[in-house]
């Protein structure tokens, strides 16, 4: 179990007032100067020796996404660092509780960041609906500016540097991060082709690295205890450091925690969460990382290690780390059709598995939760699933066909027993 | 160069080709939706995906670059699975209602489905529906098959300038859409119809009518303007059903205009199908046969003394008849003959002083473009499309000067008069320094006296600002007229204007200009040759009925000196007849002798006398001697009035046009402002 003192989120649940002096006795904003001094090469080479895995939830290392960046003095365009605040994972709820109990460390995050991929300038895009997180983040980046902290010479640093919010209009894609782009810059949201990737062709065409709000807040932490610190926590060299973990579901007390990388789940659900609604052996299945990653049942759940590649391994996914608990009260097929809905619901509609497929999934899904339909459809359903999955541009289509997956992997005789149910009250033979 | 290897072939190519095309160099084809050779690469149809060796999923071949060593597979288990996986999810929403859809017998979907569609579906749910649009009289929508490929929108943003579609939506509900309902006001909308991969925009005027495999396809020439665009004429018994673009990197690349594409209709109503007399007596026009019709015109010329003869050759003459009437006039002391039938004055000297010297495939090298007294827009639209295309490329500086006019690109107005030349000279070429400027000129602002000063002014301000150098010709006359280029080719003009007025006979040859008409006097015998009962044919007292373009094999120069064959499609409608056989027989009745016997014979006079007519489709490469460089009028010879454009309305620009039902249509759509109400009605 982490310790208090390894945590990096020391106001996660608003104990304390978010407002710069606060943060300031937290540890935000202090010696940020020192380490900007010693150079990007420094801050880079210290994020890579961290271990630091992009917490948006594809897990790629942020050390390395950082130097692909093209050198400043050569590249002769504006570089941009775009930190992705359109939080709208189901399941999902870490970034929102950092932006509105420390967004000091997101903006330092912000500072130390850009100056290590050489950008003047940040565009954090939250998404519309957190109206209340993007207030407390504008007093913030107000209370910085006022402070010397942003803006010409920030920090004191030498490096000048501009934060702008950006208010998103509530779409789930433009959390994607090149539709997030798209919508940046005044476009209807839609993913953009890759290549090229951002770290070439980003924002207005200008080189630029999309970062999830928890990785960039990681970042003053790793920098000031080093990154050996981090990388000392977690399970192994690859799933380092802590992690927001968002228990939601059937579970006694729902919660955010801080928790180590590499946590066992069922450690994690009992001791932070107050356990599984009647007990572990209530148990039905967890969806592990926000909506999108399968599912996994109980005995699973029960050996199962929250990093990385472990989830990988069990088929499924760290993603988010939004933790949704199922007991067995759940309609495990209603629930995985609910997400359907909402995959269909939020599909861009460029690309045509998505656009045709996710609507598919849901109609055959819904007669599914009812029994009416044939046991074939259950392979037929599978194989729409792979008929959608990686054949689009951004990975929407993946996400919409893993739930399915994942319920036909673990509940199929559920799905077979409500059709042969219906089946017989219906008298068909 | 790149070189990699697809299905185990390799190739070398140019580094930024797509995958899709290199494999296309190989001669292995992968299906796609969404791509299009001229529009950028959304790569959204997901049908044209390959495994790439590394990649951990298949990728789209449009937008994937080619990498050096690349192993590319287009033919594998996976891929085929994941193209009929697409294919599925394409046909779940479309309605299949092939039996009853335009685009049958031409449809990609249709075709692909072949390959990778499955012959029955595993979709059990209701088919999605949307609502039809209305965007104008030409395109019709069915937008229940739309695929939602964005080849249209694309079209209107990127080709046409004219952003008034858009992908509205999104997930399952996306459709295409005018944000606010209106038609597409872009005189180039019909090649939507062509892009589109299914039959959700297709032909309104051609609907219903035919299918593909019974149509009749002739290679021909437009006539409509100046363009010499390439068609393809598609007809079925005696009747022309529609007409397609054809490839010609050169003029049209694979577009037409709406005009081109859909004034056909034309060709089919107010034919002159049988020759007329004027009744003296009841001074009504009456049918004649040839003989008598022929008899009286030859009698008429025999009686005239020659100063009191003159012949208009019009705006779609061929240069074939042309000829024929020029040498029949020639043969009668005639020397009245005029093709600038609008009184413009054409600096004939050499033929690099009237031609569209630097092509128009050349518009893209340019790195400034001045348009002088034009709207490319309306006088030769797929002229502008390619002055978009090189300014969408390169932003390249545009100038006017003239009316100012709504373009799709920026322009700075320079002015609207001929004081404005000096300008160019002065002002915008210095801040430019463009080392391949071009300079565009509308022929209609010769049609004015001091037309013979404007040509020197603009030969000096090209000059001066390096507009002809080695290589480079950038001096330009852009014409409206299909047949005013050949006309002036074969040398079908006088040496003096000509008084309509002093002439006892007037022989016009598809022309109805209305100056001349008006000008001609009571006593004249007006003769008309051509093919639509238009203005000149209530004037005439003698109509010998001729062909249209699409009915007979012909000759056209277009405004870039290049010289096209027009293909017979149809026959000519009743007892009209080729024209140039017309002014043939009417020869041999006056004792003239015209030396040909056959069309052959008659190509044969024309590159004998005018060798260029025998190099077909070839750029012209015209000498631009050195005292084109040096005139002696002065600038101040120049009218200050401001120039005028010509063209008020570009659907009813001939006499073709005029006739179609469908180009009216279009006049009352998109140009026309409706009478609004008063409160008190």
């Amino acid at each position: 179990m982490l310790q208090d003192k390894d945590r990096i989120f020391t106001n996660l649940y608003g104990f304390e007032s978010f407002s710069l002096p606060e943060a300031k006795k937290r540890g935000d904003w202090v010696k940020t100067s020192a380490l900007v001094k010693k150079g990007k090469d420094w801050v880079i080479d210290e994020m890579k020796k961290s271990g630091l895995r992009g917490r948006g939830g594809a897990g790629f290392p942020t050390g390395l996404k950082w130097s692909f960046m093209p050198d400043p003095e050569k590249s002769g365009r504006p570089h941009y660092l775009v930190i992705n605040a359109d939080e709208s994972e189901p399941g999902t709820c870490k970034d929102r509780d950092i932006m509105r109990h420390d967004p000091h460390k997101l903006l330092e995050g912000a500072l130390l960041a850009g100056f290590a991929m050489g950008a003047h300038a940040a565009y954090i895009y939250i998404r519309g609906e957190f109206f209340n997180e993007s207030s407390s983040l504008n007093k913030a980046i107000k209370e910085a500016y006022d402070a010397g902290l942003l803006g010409k010479n920030a920090a004191k640093s030498g490096w000048d540097f501009d934060v702008y919010l950006h208010r998103g209009a509530g779409a789930y894609i433009c959390g994607e991060e090149t539709a997030l782009l798209e919508s940046l810059e005044g476009k209807k949201g839609q993913p953009r082709n890759k290549p090229p990737f951002p770290a070439m062709a980003g924002l207005y065409a200008c080189p630029t690295t999309v970062n999830n709000v928890e990785t960039i807040a990681s970042v003053p932490t790793i920098l000031k205890r080093g990154g050996e610190w981090f990388s000392s926590l977690g399970s192994d060299e690859k799933n380092t450091g802590t992690k927001l973990f968002c228990i939601s579901g059937h579970v006694n007390q729902p919660c955010n925690v801080e928790e180590e990388m590499g946590i066992p789940l069922k450690d994690l659900i009992e001791k932070h969460a107050g356990g599984v609604r009647g007990g572990w052996d209530n148990l039905l299945a967890i969806i592990p990382g926000g909506s999108s990653t399968p599912l996994l049942p109980k005995d699973v759940c029960s050996t199962i290690k929250m990093d990385f590649d472990s989830l990988r391994e069990a088929g499924s996914g760290l993603g988010t780390a939004g933790v949704i608990v199922m007991d067995k009260s759940t309609d495990i097929v209603y629930a995985i059709a609910r997400l359907s809905y909402f995959y269909m619901h939020e599909s861009c509609g460029q690309c045509t598995p998505c656009r045709e497929g996710t609507g598919w999934l849901w109609r055959t899904m819904q007669r599914m939760v009812t029994g009416n339909a044939t046991i074939d459809e259950i392979d037929m359903l599978y194989d729409l699933t792979k008929e959608i999955e990686g054949q689009t541009i951004c990975a929407h289509g993946d996400a919409s066909a893993w739930p399915i997956q994942g319920l036909i992997r673990h509940f199929r005789p559920e799905m077979e027993a409500k059709i042969l149910a219906y089946r017989k009250q219906a008298k068909v033979a | 160069m790149p070189k990699l290897t697809i299905n185990g072939m390799e190739i070398e190519v140019e580094s930024g080709t797509s995958v899709l095309q290199a494999a296309e160099m190989l001669g292995i084809e992968i299906p796609r939706f969404c791509y299009h050779d001229r529009l950028s690469v959304p790569a959204n149809c997901r049908m044209c995906l390959v495994e790439v060796k590394g990649a951990p999923k298949p990728v789209a071949s449009c937008a994937m670059a080619v990498g050096d060593g690349m192993e590319v597979t287009t033919n594998s288990e996976v891929i085929q699975k994941a193209r009929k996986g697409v294919m599925e999810m394409m046909l779940i929403n479309h309605p299949l209602d092939c039996p009853i859809c335009d685009q049958g017998g031409e449809c990609d979907l249709q075709d692909q489905a072949y390959g990778y569609g499955f012959d029955r579906s595993r979709y059990r749910e209701t088919k999605r529906a949307v609502k039809n649009k209305d965007i104008g009289p030409l395109i019709k929508t069915v937008m229940t098959r739309c695929i939602q490929c964005t080849r249209c929108v694309r079209f209107g943003e990127e080709i046409a300038g004219t952003a008034d579609l858009g992908l509205l939506n999104r997930g399952e509900d996306v459709e295409i859409g005018t944000f606010v309902e209106k038609a597409v006001s872009s005189e180039m909308s019909g090649n939507m119809i062509d892009i589109c991969p299914v039959g959700a925009l297709t032909s309104k005027p051609y609907a219903f009518h035919a299918r593909p495999w019974e149509l009749k396809k002739t290679e021909s020439i437009d006539v409509h303007d100046a363009v010499g665009s390439n068609i393809r004429v598609d007809s079925r018994g005696g009747e022309v059903m529609r007409v397609l673009p054809r490839l010609h990197e050169g003029i049209n690349e694979e577009w037409i205009n709406d005009k081109t594409r859909f004034a056909y209709d034309g060709l089919k109503t107010r034919r002159l199908d049988t020759p007329y007399i004027r009744n003296a007596q009841s001074g009504k026009l009456e049918k004649a046969s040839w003989d008598e019709a022929l008899n009286t015109v030859a009698e008429k010329l025999k009686s005239t003394s020659p100063e009191k003869i003159a012949a208009f050759a019009g705006d779609l003459v061929d240069v074939e008849s042309t000829l024929a009437l020029k040498d029949l006039m020639n043969g009668l002391n005639v020397s009245n003959t005029e093709c600038r039938t609008d009184g413009a004055f054409v600096n004939t000297d050499t033929r690099a002083s009237y031609l569209f010297n630097t092509g128009i495939e050349a518009i893209e090298e340019a790195d400034a473009i001045i348009l002088v007294g034009t709207n490319p827009k309306h006088e030769a639209a797929l002229v502008n499309a390619r002055i978009r295309k090189t300014w969408l490329s390169k932003r390249v500086p545009i100038a006017l000067i003239g009316a100012p006019v709504d373009l799709p690109y920026p322009y700075e107005h320079l002015g609207s008069s001929a004081e404005s030349i000096s300008k160019l000279t002065k002002a915008f070429a210095k801040k430019l320094g463009a080392e391949k400027p071009m300079i565009i000129v509308g022929d209609q602002i010769f049609n004015r006296s001091d037309a013979s000063a404007l040509h020197t002014q603009l030969r000096n301000a090209a000059h001066k600002m390096g507009c002809v150098q080695e290589g480079w010709n950038g001096f330009n006359i852009l014409h409206r007229h299909a047949g005013r280029v050949g006309a002036l080719d074969v040398g079908f003009t006088a040496t003096q204007p000509i008084n309509v007025g002093d002439m006892d006979v007037v022989y016009l040859m598809n022309s109805d200009e209305e100056s001349i008409l008006s000008d001609c006097s009571d006593g004249s015998l007006v003769i008309y040759q051509g093919h639509h009962g238009d203005a000149a044919a209530h004037r005439a007292d003698v109509i010998l009925p001729g062909a249209a373009y699409t009915e007979k094999n012909a000759t056209y120069v277009n405004t870039e000196g290049r010289v096209q064959l027009g293909k017979q499609s149809v026959f000519p409608v009743g007892d009209a007849k080729e024209d140039w056989k017309i002014v043939k027989a009417l020869s041999n009745r006056l004792n003239v002798e015209l030396p040909y016997l056959t069309l052959i014979d008659l190509r044969e006079r024309m590159s004998r006398e005018w060798p260029h007519f025998d190099k077909i489709d070839a750029l012209p490469n015209e000498t631009w001697p050195d005292d084109m460089m040096t005139g002696k009028e002065k600038a101040s010879n120049c009218l200050k009035s401001p120039f005028k454009l010509s063209i008020e309305n570009f659907y009813t620009t001939n006499v073709i046009a005029r006739a179609s039902k469908t180009m009216q249509e279009c006049v009352e759509a998109f140009t026309k402002t409706k009478p609004q109400k008063k409160a008190a009605e």
